[in-house]
């Protein structure tokens, strides 16, 4: 793989990550994040579909017309993305029902959208899959990472397997149930971000306003 | 022939942006996903069916608490004795092969149902037939009856199965298998915490009235199920469900003639 399409995969991850700088597709994150099972399902779900719905609109980009391309765009990704409900549904029936709605709203994911729109329009099909899936990948790191806090201290187990034993199995650990709850992931999520941009300083956005002082008044 | 070459070679020509080009790939791309679309949903519905069908026996052993993580649960399953019950009889019935009989679909027969003018539940219809599961301890004596129930809660309907001691006033738990709630607020029916509320209460009073209820406050500690914080309305559904299923127009007549030798 060349450098320039190495740097589509692995930009996403930390340095143009879709969450932490982009800011985009938060709503999912909250929601399947409490355990780690379902938030890798998800992540896989999120990848292919951002993969490949990059891949078919840039196989398309010359054919499609200027004034109905969001909508194009949208029937892509929402093909896909009953493809893979349909998909979960048959092969990982327990997980399907823990996901409910959120993987039909991948649809709604402005990761998704955001990069068909802003990078598979304008792109060969091969780097848009490639961007695509980094984007997804950055999105599955962000989500994994958050999961592995709320599951191990919400619930003292990763994937499942117990890791510290809760006190309601005759453990020593009291869990923590606010992570188990959504809005946890909002504080996760902040401080992720806060983190990272104290870490790459160039991420930090500029002010778009300044307080006077007396003195330059 | 050329003049089909023709045909294509102004079509090829025409801009991208054009009416006939723009209505091309809309209503292309509307067929092939469409195409796309209900071959998976066609061909993946078997397994999903079986995934259905095997979900819903789990949900059985839940309820009944003989459910724990790695158990195979088709020879578990095996241990109940589905039956069908005819509702406005209040008694068993050999007309359906309790097998293959879909209560759901039932429901929707005009020939199998009623209309209901009280409807608290909010079912529309109620099926004439019902199949209940029968768990016999060893000696064969019944052991435990669980019954079908389902009812409207905020978004969905939402149905289950409650499991009754074999005095059929006792209940031994309740568990909804399907619904779609609000995650977090009415989708806590599925919370372990909640549902063993439901264990040793009883649904009716020694006078025999329907006395169980969902509700914030309590009156009679026998007969009382906390509602869920945040989720007024599907505790409403929730509480309408037990109380329609559990009086005279769901499974009283029949779970008065199961204690009387008389099912």
């Amino acid at each position: 793989m060349s450098q320039t399409r190495k740097q589509l995969l692995t930009d996403p991850l930390v340095d143009n990550n879709p969450i932490t700088l982009q800011v985009l597709g938060i709503c999912s994150a909250l929601a399947v994040t409490s355990s780690l099972n379902v938030a890798f399902v998800m992540s896989l779900a999120v990848i292919a579909v951002c993969g490949f719905s990059s891949l078919f609109i840039s196989f398309l980009r010359h054919y499609i017309p200027n004034s109905i391309r969001i909508i194009v765009q949208m029937v892509i990704i929402a093909s896909l993305v009953i493809l893979v409900d349909q998909i979960i549904k048959a092969y990982a029936y327990e997980i399907s029902k823990t996901l409910s709605v959120f993987v039909g709203l991948i649809i709604t994911n402005c990761i998704v959208m955001g990069r068909a729109e802003a990078f598979a329009m304008k792109n060969k099909p091969f780097e848009s899959f490639v961007d695509g899936v980094g984007n997804g990948l950055g999105y599955s790191l962000l989500l994994m990472s958050v999961g592995v806090i709320r599951e191990l201290f919400g619930s003292g187990s990763l994937f499942g397997i117990m890791i510290f034993e809760p006190v309601s199995n005759g453990g020593w650990y009291v869990p923590n149930g606010l992570l188990l709850l959504p809005p946890s992931a909002f504080f996760i999520i902040g401080f992720i971000i806060w983190g990272v941009r104290t870490w790459k300083k160039s991420q930090v956005e500029a002010r778009e306003y300044k307080i006077q002082t007396l003195e330059e008044h | 022939m050329s003049k089909l070459n023709n045909i294509l070679t102004n079509f090829k020509n025409m801009p991208v942006d054009g009416m006939t080009k723009t209505l091309f790939v809309a209503i292309t791309l509307c067929l092939v996903c469409s195409m796309v679309v209900s071959f998976a949903a066609v061909n993946l519905k078997e397994v999903q069916e079986v995934n259905k069908a095997i979900d819903k026996q789990k949900n059985i052993l839940q309820v009944a608490g003989l459910y724990y993580e790695g158990i195979d649960v088709e020879k578990s399953f095996s241990s109940f004795e589905p039956i069908v019950v005819d509702l406005n009889q209040g008694k068993f019935t050999n007309r359906f092969d309790p097998l293959t009989f879909d209560d759901k679909k039932a429901a929707q027969d005009p020939q199998l149902s009623i209309s209901l003018k009280e409807d608290p539940a909010s079912i529309g219809r109620r099926t004439n037939f019902a199949t209940v599961y029968l768990l016999k301890k060893e000696d064969g004596s019944l052991d435990k009856v669980i019954l079908p129930i389902h009812g409207y809660g905020l978004w969905s309907t939402l149905y289950g199965f409650i499991a009754l001691e074999k005095n059929g006033n006792d209940i031994f738990g309740l568990q909804f298998y399907q619904h779609a709630e609000t995650p977090g607020l009415g989708a806590e029916v599925d919370n372990p915490k909640w549902k063993a509320q439901w264990k040793g209460k009883k649904i009716n009073n020694d006078s025999g009235e329907l006395m169980i209820t969902v509700a914030k406050t309590q009156k009679y500690k026998e007969h009382h199920i906390d509602a869920l914080a945040g989720a007024t309305l599907t505790s409403n559904g929730v509480d309408n469900l037990v109380k329609f299923w559990m009086g005279e127009a769901g499974f009283k007549k029949f779970l008065t003639n199961l204690q009387n030798g008389a099912a």
